[in-house]
């Protein structure tokens, strides 16, 4: 083999080479996703207990973006936790308790303002049960629409003392408890979203974290 | 008897390969066309598609003739062979046959579409409908009554609908009575969606602050797919849905269910006008 024909095939090799890792980088950024979560704990009679919260800001501590609206939700361990990829079993009872630490902004299809989906359609709100909210007093919903299910989460009042600052909030802090149960159903993976638009400073309040799994979207992967 | 030339054997091998292709597509290929006949505006771009696959065969049945006989015909038979063949010069005819044909051909399809077109089609309309003379099977079992009327409201990422003949409810299933003409009106609260049910040939682009009205009479009770046909946002993939053709009762006792259980929010919806705006418009942060 000649010296030419030798340098000639090193470029075919690391140009090769190079194509190969580039081609790796992007289908790792394409295929990118973040990791599931399972986050629930045992409840009652085989039942899932399912601890999450909202808030205004999600602070720089577990997020790139601190101040995006933003879902936490606790693991296993108790601790708060940047996900909203969760796994869950099918046909189960998930009992769900949410701190809902945002003020309202109010929902833009009033609809939305109606609870469906839980057991018995209902909601504790502080303890209080509710069919319906205001849509003027929501701050963010949580709903997967593929199962019929909504809920509409009170906001904190604008004047209420010892609000949270970003995120993950203590619940020493200004909250609403919103509680439900819902029943997962059969295997699959269903989106969840926030109806509200609420991405402040975005267009219509529909961009960044109501557009960026993580924040105020996700999916529940049914198994 | 005379021998046929080139140019009458192209003609009737093409007329024969057209009459066995054409029988063979009307057979079994027309009736498994996009997209039903589950409604009559599905009906009407069904045979609209039938026309245009059974033309298209005409036309391809004489390219291939074409090609398949020259090729067989005019081929090298001696490969040793080198010599050219004879100039090839203008052929008036031809050239004039081609051209007419062609254009004709053309003008018939752009016609035949913007005939077929006339009636709406299933597709938006805009929120003032030029083309509302329905005919009797458009009109289905309830000639003498007005279109039941539906808002259908696209938000990022789901359709509700508000049955405005029925009380004004919202909810967030899509049920039809069959055999009655149905008035969509489609309008979004954020970005542009557009609402499509494949299988009664109804798309209509959902636009905010704007009525967008389609018409369907759905003639078969069964369950319809129905999705976002505009890239909308992250879950536009899972903006679909499953509705429901039923009949008169189920519809009427869908909308007693419905209308009792969704009551709590229902007098909190702005007020019914083609277009669905809450106030404030647009909400945000």
């Amino acid at each position: 083999m000649s010296a030419v024909q030798k340098k000639l095939l090193g470029i075919v090799v690391v140009v090769a080479a190079a194509g190969v890792l580039i081609g790796f980088y992007i289908a790792d950024i394409l295929m990118a996703s973040p990791r599931a979560l399972r986050p629930t704990t045992p409840g009652p009679n085989g039942s899932l207990n399912l601890t999450i919260q909202t808030v205004a800001a999600a602070g720089p501590t577990l997020t790139t973006n601190p101040s995006w609206v933003s879902y936490f939700v606790q693991d296993a361990s108790k601790r708060w936790r940047h996900s909203t990829i969760w796994d869950l079993p099918a046909h189960t009872l998930v009992h769900v308790t949410i701190y809902q630490f945002d003020g309202d902004s109010g929902l833009r299809n009033p609809f939305m303002a109606k609870v469906r989906g839980t057991v018995g359609n209902v909601m504790r709100v502080d303890g209080k049960s509710m069919n319906v909210l205001n849509p003027d007093d929501a701050s963010h919903t949580f709903a997967v629409p593929q199962i019929g299910l909504i809920v509409p989460l009170m906001g904190v009042a604008d004047d209420a003392k010892n609000q949270c600052d970003f995120g993950p909030c203590s619940l020493s802090t200004a909250h609403k408890t919103i509680t439900f149960t819902f029943r997962t159903p059969r295997k699959g993976r269903y989106r969840w979203q926030c109806f509200v638009p609420c991405a402040a400073g975005f267009l219509a309040g529909f961009g960044g974290p109501m557009q960026t799994l993580g924040y105020m979207d996700g999916f529940l992967n049914v198994t | 008897m005379r021998r046929l030339g080139h140019f009458e054997r192209i003609i009737v091998l093409w007329l024969v390969l057209s009459a066995i292709s054409m029988t063979l597509v009307a057979i079994f290929l027309t009736p498994i066309l996009p997209p039903s006949t589950d409604a009559t505006q599905a009906s009407g771009q069904r045979f609209d598609n039938e026309v245009l696959t059974l033309v298209s065969v005409f036309v391809c049945a004489l390219i291939f003739v074409y090609f398949g006989y020259v090729l067989i015909v005019f081929r090298a038979r001696d490969p040793r062979a080198s010599t050219e063949g004879p100039p090839i010069r203008g052929h008036m005819g031809a050239q004039l046959t081609w051209i007419v044909a062609t254009t004709v051909t053309v003008l018939f399809l752009a016609a035949f579409g913007s005939y077929e077109l006339l009636g709406g089609a299933g597709g938006g309309q805009g929120s003032k409908p030029v083309f509302t003379s329905f005919s009797a099977a458009d009109r289905g079992a309830h000639k003498g009554d007005p279109p039941l009327q539906v808002q259908v409201i696209g938000q990022q990422w789901q359709f509700t609908y508000r049955y405005v003949s029925n009380g004004g409810f919202e909810s967030a299933q899509f049920v039809l009575p069959v055999d009655r003409l149905v008035e969509l009106h489609v309008t979004s609260l954020d970005v542009i969606h557009s609402f499509w049910i494949p299988v009664l040939g109804v798309k209509a682009d959902a636009n905010p602050g704007f009525d967008n009205i389609a018409y369907v009479t759905p003639t078969k009770v069964r369950t319809v797919h129905i999705q976002c046909a505009e890239l909308c946002g992250l879950f536009h993939g899972y903006m679909f849905d499953t509705g429901r053709i039923v009949s008169d009762s189920d519809f009427a006792a869908f909308v007693r269910r419905q209308s009792r259980f969704v009551s709590p929010v229902t007098k909190d919806l702005p007020k019914y006008g083609g277009k669905y705006l809450p106030e404030p418009a647009f909400r945000a942060g």
